[in-house]
């Protein structure tokens, strides 16, 4: 809609174009992978809540994981990103193995991600929240600590990208507030702006945009590319079509556990599976936005229920 | 009723070496639950392992620096203890594990089992110990009287043992402002807020809880040892009581405040000599004198309720953060 989210930027270009030649097929292989995960499986007593084959996640784009509720989505992240143990299945981060490796270790790794519950520091600023997410700081050492000139140069330098991130995420007003006092969807922004002071390589967003008011994920969806274009490669999940079709370079569709479908946004959102998958399934489910599914897509749905 | 008598006692509380050892205790206990958010419901055990620890090494013949290092190392020690199996997972358990643990080492030291330590339920006077403390004293012998303090000067319960126990009661609140203010402090009140947050931004959780679990036990063993120094020590007194109290008095103060836990000792000591003596003067037709303990420690209990009631954040705290946890 707005003109600097609708010229794609040079970056976005090489993004689109390395995955140009992939094929939409579930668990195709990437040109450059940053993650690339076989056989995951997590099992909650009887039930299967994630049991991806394969699946590459190309460096340097934005790539899209959208589902049903209950797909499994956050599920995954949870056992990426080292917060969960999967029953089975190892996976790769910049051809290091990740599996088994704890939370911690996974983010200093360069893998950062949010929570879809977001996890503000209540009672920690709004600074504070954000200094916390810088890597490098001599003085989270316990004996640095007590020397401050150890540490105050490099606290210097976090304050001042905190404050530009804060900035960007107009959230600068409120820095010495209690991140307590924010309201939710100012929070699903401090949790953003916090992942990326450590500049990580992959920073994964458990929907970003939830509770954002409209005008707002405007500039998100331009931050988010942003961060691409600055060279962080970015996995979010996301309900909102709209959103997913206007910025993602890929999307991974998951249903059931399972990874049902891949491919550009316009090729995915086509997919039968997909529509399956979202509609076929739960036929009382509110995609929001009608217009998001392609038109023929609704025509065709249409038509089959009428047969019905 | 000797109005002036009870000026000087309940004064006398303000600067008393039980009330710095648990002002020390309190500064131990806000590290573990007003910074980091743990619930430690032992840190009289603290106290005790390290004034066991302090007390053996001593009665041994060893000096004072040695045998208070060994205290603290002891503490040390049971904190790593507690910590490794615990800190891993959910809050209660650590809350579980340390009041255990804390009768624990109660239980044994009054046994018969390691009674040549511990002289089991007796204790260990303070004679047997303290020699080598007071022979490090810089003050000359005699008496000295301050305004309403009038003590000895190289006794248990005299000048040097108050001042050097307010002399580490004033290093640990150094010590606190100077950990607090810093990254480190910054990374311990976010695992307060939310752990998964913190070890989401790459911080090895698991690492800054035992830091500040050993730190905060580190400092209940010193505590440990002041408390012994004017009298024994003695098992019964460092039980569940003492946890009690430890706990009114930082919330008393106001937890996650820099002065809270040494004013709340303050004003909790002599809170309870001031009721103590006006009981004392005013009750004995109605109780016998060793009933007035209990009922002393049921206002104490009292105060508490009271406290959470109408002001959780404390003398200190800030109510607008406490505020924050009620989402
Ligand atoms: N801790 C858990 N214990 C038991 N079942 C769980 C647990 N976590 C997730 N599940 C189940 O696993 C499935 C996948 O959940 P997950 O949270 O990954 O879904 P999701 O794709 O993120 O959904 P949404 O879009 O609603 O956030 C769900 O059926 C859920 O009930
Ligand atoms: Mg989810």
């Amino acid at each position: 809609m707005s003109a600097e989210l609708s010229s794609p930027t040079p970056l976005a270009q090489t993004a689109a174009q390395a995955l140009a030649g992939v094929s939409p097929e579930p668990g195709v292989a990437k040109p450059d992978p940053i993650i690339v995960a076989d056989d995951v499986v997590r099992r909650f007593g009887g039930m299967t809540a994630v049991d991806v084959r394969h699946l590459e996640v190309q460096r340097g784009a934005i790539t899209a994981l959208i589902g049903p509720n209950g797909a499994g989505k956050t599920t995954l992240f949870n056992l990426l990103t080292g917060f969960d143990k999967p029953n089975s299945g190892n996976w790769e981060f910049n051809g290091r193995r990740l599996n088994g490796v704890s939370a911690g270790r996974v983010a200093r790794a360069g893998m950062v991600r949010t929570f879809q519950l977001t996890k503000a520091l209540s009672r920690l600023t709004v600074l504070q929240n954000m200094q916390l997410g810088a890597t490098k700081q001599p003085g989270e050492g316990f004996f640095t600590s007590l020397v401050k000139p150890l540490w105050a140069a490099r606290e210097q330098e976090i304050t001042t990208q905190a404050e530009e991130l804060l900035v960007r995420f107009k959230l600068d007003a409120k820095s010495d507030d209690f991140a307590g006092s924010l309201s939710g969807g100012q929070r699903k922004l401090l949790e953003m702006a916090r992942a990326l002071m450590a500049k990580p390589e992959l920073v994964m967003l458990d929907e970003p945009m939830a509770g954002v008011n409209p005008a707002l994920t405007q500039s998100l969806l331009g931050h988010i590319q942003t961060v691409r274009d600055e060279g962080t490669t970015v996995l979010f999940v996301e309900h909102d079509m709209q959103m997913v079709r206007r910025i993602a370079d890929w999307v991974v569709v998951m249903a059931e556990g399972k990874i049902v479908a891949e491919g550009p946004p316009s090729a995915v959102m086509e997919n039968p599976a997909v529509v399956d998958a979202y509609l076929g399934a739960h036929h009382d489910t509110d995609l929001g936005d009608e217009s998001v599914m392609a038109e023929g897509v609704l025509e065709q749905l249409e038509a089959e229920e009428a047969t019905e | 009723m000797n109005w002036s008598d009870l000026l000087s006692l309940t004064a006398g509380e303000l600067i008393a070496p039980t009330t710095a050892a648990y002002a020390l205790a309190a500064i131990g206990l806000n590290i573990h639950f007003g910074f980091t958010g743990l619930l430690n419901m032992g840190q009289a055990g603290f106290m005790l392992v390290g004034a066991y620890g302090f007390a053996a090494t001593a009665q041994a013949g060893q000096g004072f620096p040695l045998s208070a290092l060994v205290g603290v190392a002891c503490s040390v020690v049971f904190a790593l203890i507690l910590g490794i199996p615990t800190l891993k997972l959910r809050g209660d358990y650590l809350a579980i594990v340390t009041i255990s643990a804390a009768e624990i080492v109660r239980l044994i030291g009054r046994s018969s089992v390691l009674s040549d330590i511990t002289n089991g339920a007796a204790g260990i006077p303070a004679s047997r110990f303290n020699k080598d403390f007071l022979g490090l004293s810089v003050l000359p012998d005699g008496r000295t009287a301050l305004g309403p303090f009038s003590y000895a000067n190289n006794v248990g319960d005299g000048w040097w043992t108050r001042i050097v126990a307010w002399a580490a009661v004033l290093l640990a609140v150094l010590l606190v402002w100077r950990l607090m203010s810093s990254p480190w402090g910054r990374v311990l009140k976010g695992i307060r807020e939310d752990e998964d947050a913190v070890r989401s931004l790459g911080k090895s959780v698991y690492g800054y809880k035992m830091q500040a679990l050993v730190l905060g036990g580190a400092m209940a063993g010193f505590a440990g040892i002041l408390f012994v120094m004017p009298a024994s020590v003695q098992p019964d007194a460092m039980g569940r009581s003492m946890t009690f109290f430890i706990w009114t008095i930082l919330l008393l103060g106001g937890a996650a405040t820099l002065w809270g836990p040494v004013i709340g000792s303050m004003i909790f000591f002599v809170a309870l000599m001031f009721i103590k003596t006006v009981m004392r003067d005013v009750l004995p037709s109605v109780l016998r004198p060793e009933q007035l303990e209990p009922l002393a420690g049921i206002l104490v209990g009292i105060t508490l309720m009271l406290l959470v009631i109408f002001r959780p954040q404390g003398i200190f705290g800030d109510k607008k953060e406490l505020m924050l946890d009620v989402r």
